[in-house]
């Protein structure tokens, strides 16, 4: 068995890799709902567009449920601490992911113009209100979450709902949102016919250009205008999980520490907007394929940001300071890290090649054509 | 202190939601299997109308499979919004069947259900009922690893408290993992759901029959869903869970509650089918008692005896004050973790440690209990006698007429006499409701029962609850119940809708579409 720091930094990679695998695999569908009601103008130009999903984004989105799971098993104070602390926020996201399964499942059904309307904007909220949450989510890291731990250990949260809307975390979740929906765009001009094929790959680039401002607008903030925390006392990697042992520091542009200490970090904000960079190229020359290839290098790079710029805090605490969450101090034990990463390691390959067939047997583009024969199939 | 506030609304959205989305659950059971069932025939035998049976019993499936999956997510959430406390203690072990549920069988389960209704034209015959039996075989998986996460919570085992971080930790997955509990729930549980699914099958085709619509599919339905849920009606009370309740003293609490039983009987107790359980009095009015059958039922043997209410309730209380120990130490190792008689002391009084907790809800320091705050407490472990006694009943007996109702179909199927017999269309149509009803009393029987803890003997329920405003969580439960109603509302149009189309009104068949690349 690796020791204990090893699993830890391990577990922060695997939750990590389940991110970037739920924002490329769950993103893509996430930002169709967001678009599709303004890319498709008729009715069936709409139904076009979701059939580039429906098939799949049942099991895209168990990529979030895994991440959920995989953070319960791995990391419990961060479950219970931010699940708890956004109490709100996570009922609002909820009620939009509820949204998800009945719109898809039930729009098509019945052809009457209002039903399918509501079941229209249902899927658009569905889409929209996750893909900004994700972002003022890790907006509020940045900033840090008011929470501390009580005499029991148990995570008091000492903020409102609105206290979330920090004009930060706002632009993070708008970073989020054109970043989705770039990628979600992308999909649909690989996967649908014309005329959707072009509007889509036009709204692809529209929302790269966004995000790709607004990365760097988020970036230039973090540097110059934001403390990030710093932990002061020695880091005991192998202790117990226990968050209050630990001093920590505010010091202004400290979130830029991992990349100043190890360069070549550099590579991974630089991929993001190159990526973005040559998504929009590519969909200019309408190659899809590449695109796609590309807006995952993005998704991919903008995770990895967050992720070094906050190593090794998960969940850092802006009324407690020194009660923050960090790799070392917040994960399970040895014993459940390790039993995990053997099951990941055994089935999580085993998850991606299934997955992979199920999008071969469904490889080709869904034509209006296409879409009429396959009335009622959904 | 404790919010009680905050518990009791917690509780009660957690009961809500949970209760909800067990309406859809068993029937996704349920209805993937008959729908295996009937594409293996289709396979086996090529005729297109087992083909068409599978695609509009498929529909309905779908549309409740989406219920599940939506009403899903907010159990995944509510662990960590409503229980946070509960979710740091035992998160190291709890968390990771909740995990590989996701990994091994939603994974399983989400990626193929698109096949299995984008797929038939791009997927050979077996190859699609191979996708089909994924999905079946992924929510029968799912429904294993959530009962085996359950099943910890109704007996833990294989973990410790560890006092340098404050929690339960894993000390052998595998106990985990083979908990008796957990198996005996698993059948039970999925069998239930089997169960619900034939039903469902069952009644809507006995509808169309008495309607004189789609008689060749109905006929064809009925004689699925009699043979297979007469099975797994038959292993549903055969192997009812009640097997695993003797595995620790709140199990036996359980099974006690279940019964009225409030002392302790010569072995082999009698079984009390009908009576009054009175809480203030301890005893059971009007008892009409068959002697022996409990004892055999409950503990498989004629010469252990079920241990009553009053003597579990004494047994309790000495846990108390051990547990008063533990607590003790555990703040004595706080203050001071190198302090080695409160090592020894913990140690030998830690398992008692969650009956120490018990007096968090009546005192803050559990050292300053009164006498009469621990008498509260024991009597605290005993769950409410007359809800268990009641469900218990009403669920056996539900699942001994659905026996009936399916041995019944099953014989009228073998010698074709369903039209023959309307009176028995009409029962099975009207029958719809009760396996929904039993699976409910069920989830009541089994996590009501295990009240006043959260999980068993460790965490008592009160404790687990998160540090949130009592208003936050009114307002989320108005919430779900505004929000769920209205899903309900849609939910059970649509399906009586797709019902009322029937397999000849759905328009995207008979008219059979060439396959791809066939001009």
């Amino acid at each position: 068995m690796p020791d204990y720091a090893t699993l830890r930094l391990i577990w922060w990679l695997i939750l990590g890799v389940l991110l970037i695998g739920f924002a490329i695999m769950d993103g893509f569908d996430l930002g169709i709902g967001a678009t599709f009601r303004f890319v498709g103008r008729t009715d069936e130009e709409r139904r076009a567009l979701l059939e580039s999903i429906e098939p799949v984004w049942e099991g895209n989105q168990v990529w979030f449920i895994l991440a959920g799971g995989a953070v319960f098993a791995a990391w419990p104070l961060l479950y219970a601490a931010s699940f708890s602390g956004l109490y709100l926020a996570m009922f609002v996201l909820l009620l939009a992911l509820i949204l998800r399964p009945v719109g898809f499942m039930f729009r098509n059904k019945i052809a009457a113009a209002r039903w399918r309307n509501a079941w229209d904007w249902a899927l658009l909220v569905g889409g929209a209100v996750p893909a900004l949450l994700f972002g003022v989510a890790f907006g509020n890291l940045f900033l840090g979450l008011p929470f501390h731990f009580d005499e029991l250990q148990r995570p008091v949260f000492t903020g409102g709902f609105f206290g979330l809307l920090h004009p930060f975390a706002l632009l993070a979740g708008v970073v989020s949102l054109s970043m989705l929906i770039m990628h979600g765009s992308v999909y649909a001009a690989l996967k649908v016919g014309e005329p959707m094929s072009g509007r889509a790959a036009a709204v692809g680039r529209a929302a790269g250009v966004v995000y790709a401002i607004c990365f760097i607008a988020a970036g230039v903030w973090v540097a110059t205008a934001m403390a990030g925390h710093r932990i002061m006392s020695e880091v005991n990697s192998i202790g117990p999980s226990n968050p209050l042992t630990k001093h920590v520091a505010l010091i202004q542009g400290a979130w830029l520490g991992n990349f100043r200490a190890h360069g070549s970090l550099w590579l991974a904000p630089a991929i993001a907007l190159l990526a973005a960079g040559v998504t929009w190229t590519l969909l200019g020359r309408r190659r899809a394929g590449g695109a796609f290839l590309s807006s995952c290098l993005t998704l991919a790079g903008t995770i990895l940001t967050a992720g070094i710029a906050l190593f090794p805090f998960l969940m850092p605490s802006s009324a407690r300071p020194d009660h923050g969450l960090t790799v070392w101090d917040a994960s399970s034990s040895a014993r459940t890290l390790f039993l995990m990463l053997v099951v990941v390691g055994v089935f999580l390959p085993v998850v991606v090649a299934y997955t992979a067939w199920v999008f071969r047997v469904l490889r080709g583009r869904i034509t209006l054509e296409e879409t009429r024969r396959h009335a009622g199939l959904y | 202190m404790i919010d009680l506030a905050v518990v009791n609304v917690s509780r009660l959205q957690f009961a809500l939601t949970a209760l909800y989305h067990f309406l859809f659950v068993p029937l996704t059971l349920g209805l993937s299997m008959n729908l295996v069932i009937m594409e293996a025939v289709y396979v086996m035998t090529g005729r297109e109308i087992w083909k068409r049976m599978t695609r509009f019993w498929g529909v309905l499936f779908g549309i409740n499979f989406a219920m599940g999956v939506a009403t899903g997510i907010t159990m995944e959430f509510q662990f960590g919004t409503n229980w946070a406390y509960y979710s740091h203690y035992v998160g190291d072990i709890f968390g990771a069947p909740l995990a590989l549920e996701g990994l091994m069988a939603f994974f399983l389960e989400a990626t193929f259900v698109g096949l299995f209704f984008f797929g038939w034209e791009r997927l050979s015959r077996v190859g699609h009922l191979v996708v089909t039996a994924l999905v079946a075989l992924g929510s029968s998986l799912s429904a294993l690893w959530i009962l085996i996460a359950n099943a910890w919570m109704q007996h833990p085992v294989g973990a410790q408290f560890n006092p340098e971080t404050m929690r339960m930790e894993l000390l052998s997955f595998s106990e985990v993992l083979l908990n008796p509990v957990a198996q005996a729930k698993f059948v039970h549980t999925v069998a239930a759901g089997y169960v619900v699914g034939s039903v469902f099958v069952l009644a809507v085709s006995a509808w169309y029959l008495l309607h004189g619509r789609n008689v060749d599919i109905a006929r064809r339905s009925m004689a699925v869903a009699a043979s297979f849920g007469l099975a797994c009606a038959l292993s549903v009370v055969v192997l009812g869970d009640e097997s695993g309740y003797l595995a620790s003293d709140n199990q036996k609490m359980k099974v006690a509650a279940i019964e009225a039983e409030w002392r302790t009987e010569e072995p082999p107790a009698g079984f009390t089918v009908f009576g009054f359980p009175d809480v203030q009095a301890r005893t059971t009015h009007a008892a009409l008692r068959v002697p022996w059958l409990l004892g055999l039922i409950a503990t498989r043997s004629v010469d252990t005896p079920v241990v009553g209410i009053l003597d579990l309730v004494a047994r309790a209380r000495v846990r108390i004050e051990s547990g008063v120990e533990a607590h003790a130490a555990l703040q004595a190792l706080r203050a001071n973790p190198a302090d080695a008689a409160a090592q020894a002391r913990f140690a030998a009084h830690q398992a008692d440690l969650g009956y120490g907790l018990l007096l968090l809800r009546y005192v803050s320091d559990p050292s300053a209990a009164t006498s009469r705050q621990i008498e509260q407490a024991a009597w605290s472990t005993v769950p409410n006698v007359p809800v268990l006694f009641w469900s218990f009943r009403v669920m056996v007996g539900l699942g001994l007429f659905l026996i009936l109702l399916f041995a019944t179909a099953f014989y009228l199927s073998a010698r074709h006499r369903f039209e023959q017999n309307r009176w028995f269309l009409r029962i099975a149509f009207l029958s719809l409701p009760l396996p929904w009803i039993a699976a409910e009393l069920g989830w009541i029987v089994a996590e009501y029962g295990r009240q006043p803890w959260s999980v068993d003997g460790l965490l008592p329920t009160f404790l687990g609850v998160s540090v949130t405003p009592a208003g936050n969580v009114w307002l989320s439960l108005s919430g779900f119940v505004v929000f769920y109603s209205a899903l309900a509302v849609v939910d059970m149009y649509l399906l009586v809708r797709m019902i009322r189309r029937g397999p000849d009104g759905l328009g995207y068949w008979p008219p059979e579409r060439a396959p791809v690349g066939v001009q």
